[in-house]
């Protein structure tokens, strides 16, 4: 049966006590995109810039969520800075294959057993280097939290596409 | 005669089981409630020895579900205060498709351009998202009731709020804050004004002696899975001659009087209303809960869920101090057994996560009462409601989870 201390590793708590990259960027430049979770009502903004190279300049995060959708938003915005869209991509399709439980734990039965993580999809990715994300492993165990991990996630592809758009 | 909760405990299957190897204290009744044996004993001799279509076949076993079926409408009514419940208890599939009935019936016949829709701002979706779809197809205003600081409604305004309304979308009790709204006296003025008053009774249905009669209002929506009863059976009651007077909302099997290659007469109440093959067992099982709770006595459902409250806002208080917040009205007499809480600096979905490590079941969220949930200036609430078999051990474990989510998460 997963621990509290699988869901809430030091690292997640400490950067939902400091939350890196937190506050706005003047909108234009910067893109704003926002998500909400609509199971618990939480709420991120991402704010923005990208240069002529697809290089995120700089990111900013807003808005309300419990510790693990701020703990992700913030090791986020830390990940991604300096990064190009493509190398982003790539992190943001690692970090979810990481989030994505196989379907087969969830034909087990009623009783709340190991989660399964997905390991093909995980492989796919290994060679992405994930840093302190590896800490929010964890959360593959609480089903109901996935969408928690994977709010600012969602919520930044959304921002770079609109951004590319609009380019 | 003073309510026994450990005897009514007894009586739920589900109380008897283990999570994380503790005692399960389930504090999410206005989610959903537990089920006694006597309703899951019902449905299933329903399948064992009269289970067949209803309305229909007429050999024995059919005539039989269909009279299991309509005796539960009639008990359904009774226990409302229905005037009519042969013709004014419709069965539908939970609260929200009562409300979308009403709307898409009722709303569709009589509202459009120049007139108005007043919602209280304390409403679940179910009571709000369907006048926003109406709207958009009739293009009449929507108007807001607002709220006092104690989330209670503010009706000092409501004889300007109500020129020009039609109906008036308004809970008897909160989900999110339990505040009991003066229905009786909001109903007089809507009359006044010429509205009619739909009314959420999801929350206060289960908990409260029920005369719809009493309240005046001209709908009633409530559900059957958060009064001990199964999932899947909703009630509409509404007012005969209103009604009558409605378009059929859902058509197919059942609901019609003739068709013909040119169109169709639709079918006599109820049955008008009630497309398809209705949900026959679960309106059986909904009869065995309304038994059981009659067996309690509504008014020691009430009584035992005040004294329950009161007693779990004063230990809460005791033991979190100034860190927690209730959100609602202060005095338990004023509100139902539903607790939204908030601890300083700790989001509602991690409180309740660790809450669930001593297996006591809270819900975080917005409890679909999104503008609710702006008013209070709040994203999100950890809520705990009591019902017939919570007892004062679950408010200690209660109090005990909090405390120590409080101290989890304290920096």
């Amino acid at each position: 049966m997963p621990g509290l201390e699988d869901l809430y590793r030091e690292i997640i708590l400490d950067h939902y006590r400091n939350p890196r990259n937190r506050g706005e960027l003047e909108v234009p430049p910067a893109h704003r995109a926002e998500g909400f979770n609509p199971l618990c009502g939480d709420e991120i903004v991402v704010f923005l810039d990208l240069d002529d190279a697809g290089t995120v300049t700089d990111i900013r995060i807003g808005g309300t969520g419990c510790s693990i959708s701020q703990s992700s938003a913030s090791m986020m915005s830390a990940a991604v800075k300096g990064k190009t869209v493509a190398e982003v991509e790539d992190l943001t399709k690692a970090f979810k294959a990481m989030m994505s439980v196989h379907e087969s734990s969830l034909d087990a039965e009623g009783e709340s057993g190991e989660e399964i993580p997905d390991e093909a999809a995980l492989a796919a990715f290994e060679e992405v280097k994930l840093g302190d994300l590896e800490a929010l492993r964890g959360v593959v165990k609480f089903p109901v939290r996935i969408k928690c991990a994977t709010l600012a996630w969602n919520t930044l592809a959304q921002g770079i596409s609109e951004a590319q758009e609009s380019a | 005669m003073t309510f026994d909760a450990q005897k009514v405990r007894a009586d739920f299957p589900i109380l008897e089981r283990e999570v994380k190897g503790r005692r399960l204290v389930f504090l999410d009744s206005a989610a959903s409630s537990q089920k006694p044996t006597s309703v899951l004993e019902a449905m299933s001799t329903y399948y064992e020895t009269i289970n067949a279509n209803v309305h229909r076949g007429v050999y024995e076993i059919a005539e039989a579900a269909t009279n299991a079926m309509e005796g539960a409408r009639i008990r359904v009514g009774r226990f409302i205060g229905a005037p009519r419940p042969a013709t004014e208890v419709i069965f539908t599939k939970n609260a929200t498709e009562s409300l979308n009935l009403v709307a898409r019936s009722w709303g569709a016949a009589n509202l459009g351009p120049g007139d108005a829709v007043l919602i209280t701002q304390l409403e679940h979706h179910a009571n709000i998202v369907p006048w926003f779809q109406l709207q958009a197809e009739k293009g009449f205003e929507i108007r807001w009731i607002p709220l006092t600081a104690d989330a209670q409604l503010d009706l000092t305004d409501l004889p300007r709020l109500l020129d020009g309304v039609k109906v008036v979308a308004l809970t008897a009790m909160s989900n999110v804050t339990g505040t009991l709204t003066p229905v009786r006296e909001i109903t007089a003025a809507a009359h006044d004004a010429g509205a009619i008053v739909v009314l959420d009774a999801c929350q206060y249905v289960p908990h409260l002696p029920t005369d719809v009669a009493n309240l005046g209002v001209d709908f009633a929506a409530f559900s059957g899975h958060k009064m001990l009863g199964p999932t899947g059976i909703g009630v509409l009651w509404g007012r005969e001659e209103l009604l009558d007077a409605m378009p059929p909302f859902l058509g197919g099997g059942g609901m019609i009087l003739d068709v013909r290659l040119d169109g169709f007469t639709p079918a006599e109440l109820p049955a008008k209303f009630e497309a398809g093959t209705p949900p026959i067992a679960e309106t059986i099982g909904l009869h065995a809960a309304i038994d059981y709770l009659e067996g309690l006595g509504m008014e020691a459902v009430r009584e035992h869920e005040v004294t329950l409250t009161a007693h779990a806002m004063r230990t809460l208080t005791e033991r979190l101090g100034d860190k927690l917040t209730i959100h609602g009205p202060a005095e338990p007499a004023a509100r139902g057994g539903v607790l939204s809480m908030a601890v300083d600096g700790i989001h509602p979905h991690d409180l309740s996560q660790v809450m669930d490590e001593h297996a006591v079941c809270v819900r975080p969220g917005h409890h679909c009462a999104k503008p609710l949930m702006k008013v209070l200036g709040v994203g999100a609430t950890a809520r705990a409601s009591f019902y017939v078999y919570n007892d004062t051990d679950d408010v200690d474990a209660l109090a005990e989870a909090l405390a120590d989510a409080a101290s989890f998460f304290s920096f």
